[in-house]
């Protein structure tokens, strides 16, 4: 038969010789190898401390952003909703009243936007299906939290800053 | 006070030194499992233990703390006397031991010599013998008390473990005898003193002494009786809070004295080279050696660990294999050249 790699090597099935039937040479031969990993670079990322770089496709948390005058770019349109997988996003649009141009960058907005971020199976479908550039995903993650509801994000804890007043 | 003649320095001297030794065995045991971590981490290049204090050092007081808090359970089914019996057998047993390991040479405090042994009975070895072989009840009542099979199974294997290795270690030892001719520790340091040290002439009788401390310490390779993944823990699977801590402080107890008694009885004890010609005060060269046997003990210490986590267990077979096909023969044939070049020199 065609080997597929050219490594396979075949058992060897001799009997033991006197020296391997002690076992002592081997356990040595371990014990240095154990010896050299005491002082080997360590693997671990001591994590809080220290953060191992993303990738630039890293799906965190998700956000919604605002335009550069800081008003909200969604509009409610449910592209979001309809395209998540795990039903995650639910929300309630509201039309803009008027002297509230500053607020919303369009005449319909989102007056509740909530993700639930224990649905959330971070796919990015949702950032991919909207068309007025609003939902994108950060490089936060590993929320925690000591109840459920807690991770239900509404709009306070998604939207980024407002760029001029900060909040 | 002359109505008893009681020295009452003496008392007090021994009353100092006992409680010396036992805060000593503890604090090692305690920092034994921390280094157990920090070794277990290392050659698996992890960081071990560090996030309660530096480097980690707070740890054992937090693990110490946690045992102490947790729920105590007693099965309804176990035997109560027997199952506290347990725990309690292994950790005094423990901590008997060192009663008879010379920590250092003689200390002269205020005129009076003050030697660093808490007891140099002329039957230091037969002493540690029998105390270590009564270390299995407590392994032993603990496993059966708990009326779970995998605990029975677990302390069946430390009996008949136990009293497999104790014969080539007594053999093995018995080798050392021939050649100190002596049975009290202190002598054989003084005799390492004054000449080589013991392990240059029976390499052969340190190596299987060696081998047999690690099955009578229940250390890897030879952790059969708590084997974690056959038998949920053995002994101790039912065992929880201080007592559960009381099982596991006693086998880091265990291989403290047992590094303490390598060391005292193949590699010189407190003697260390030119320790005579330093010219220094007595006294201090009763701490250096003091220190030198508390670094020879950490070395062996961490020789353990080094074995466990490198080494797999043994199956149970193999383990008597070795024990009695091996082991034995060859503390034998040890004792037998031992003897036959004692006799060549004689002559």
């Amino acid at each position: 038969m065609q080997a597929l790699t050219n490594r396979a090597k075949a058992v060897d099935r001799r009997p033991m010789t006197l020296a391997e039937k002690m076992y002592i040479p081997a356990i040595a031969k371990g014990m240095g190898i154990t010896f050299k990993h005491l002082f080997q670079k360590k693997a671990t990322i001591a994590f809080p401390e220290k953060k191992r770089d993303f990738s630039p496709v890293f799906r965190g948390l998700h956000v919604l952003n605002r335009d550069e005058e800081g008003r909200e770019r969604c509009t409610a349109c449910g592209l979001c909703a309809v395209a998540c997988p795990a039903e995650a996003i639910t929300m309630e649009a509201a039309e803009r009243k008027e002297g509230e141009e500053n607020l919303y960058r369009e005449e319909k907005y989102a007056a509740k936007y909530e993700i639930n971020m224990l649905r959330c199976i971070f796919c990015g479908f949702c950032e991919e299906a909207c068309p007025k550039d609003a939902v994108y995903m950060s490089e936060t993650f590993a929320p925690a939290n000591y109840q459920r509801k807690g991770f239900i994000y509404g709009k306070d804890d998604l939207l980024i800053p407002h760029p001029k007043e900060g909040k | 006070m002359t109505l008893l003649s009681i020295d009452w320095f003496f008392i007090i001297e021994k009353v100092l030194l006992i409680s010396g030794v036992l805060v000593l065995s503890l604090v090692v045991a305690m920092y034994s499992t921390w280094g157990e971590r920090k070794v277990a981490a290392w050659i698996q290049d992890r960081f071990g233990p560090n996030r309660a204090g530096f480097m980690g050092l707070l740890q054992p007081l937090a693990d110490g703390g946690k045992l102490f808090f947790k729920e105590e359970i007693i099965p309804s089914t176990s035997n109560r006397f027997l199952f506290i019996l347990g725990p309690s057998i292994a950790m005094l047993v423990a901590c008997m031991t060192s009663a008879v390991i010379p920590w250092g040479d003689t200390l002269v405090i205020a005129g009076r010599p003050v030697s660093l042994q808490i007891a140099d009975v002329n039957i230091g070895i037969l002493f540690i013998f029998g105390v270590v072989s009564m270390g299995v009840y407590g392994i032993m009542i603990g496993g059966w008390a708990s009326n779970n099979k995998f605990s029975l199974l677990a302390s069946v294997r430390a009996a008949s473990q136990i009293i497999s290795y104790e014969l080539p270690m007594g053999l093995a030892l018995i080798a050392l005898l021939m050649l100190t001719g002596s049975l009290s520790l202190k002598d054989i340091v003084e005799q390492q003193r004054h000449g080589l040290w013991n392990v240059v002439y029976q390499p052969l009788g340190f190596f299987i002494f060696l081998i047999c401390a690690f099955a009578e310490c229940n250390r890897a390779p030879f952790d059969l009786p708590e084997a974690e993944n056959e038998l949920n823990g053995g002994y101790h699977l039912e065992y929880s809070s201080m007592k559960l801590g009381f099982f596991l402080f006693a086998e880091y107890i265990n291989m403290f004295i047992s590094s303490a008694l390598i060391a005292t009885m193949y590699f010189g004890g407190y003697a260390f080279p030119w320790m005579d010609s330093l010219g220094l005060d007595p006294n201090i060269v009763t701490i250096l050696g003091f220190l030198a046997l508390f670094i020879k003990t950490l070395f062996f210490i961490f020789f353990f660990m080094w074995v466990r986590w490198t080494v797999p267990r043994f199956r149970y077979d193999q383990l008597m294999r070795l024990g009695w096909k091996i082991m034995i023969p060859l503390a034998l044939f040890n004792m037998l050249i031992t003897g036959a070049l004692i006799l060549a020199r004689q002559q």
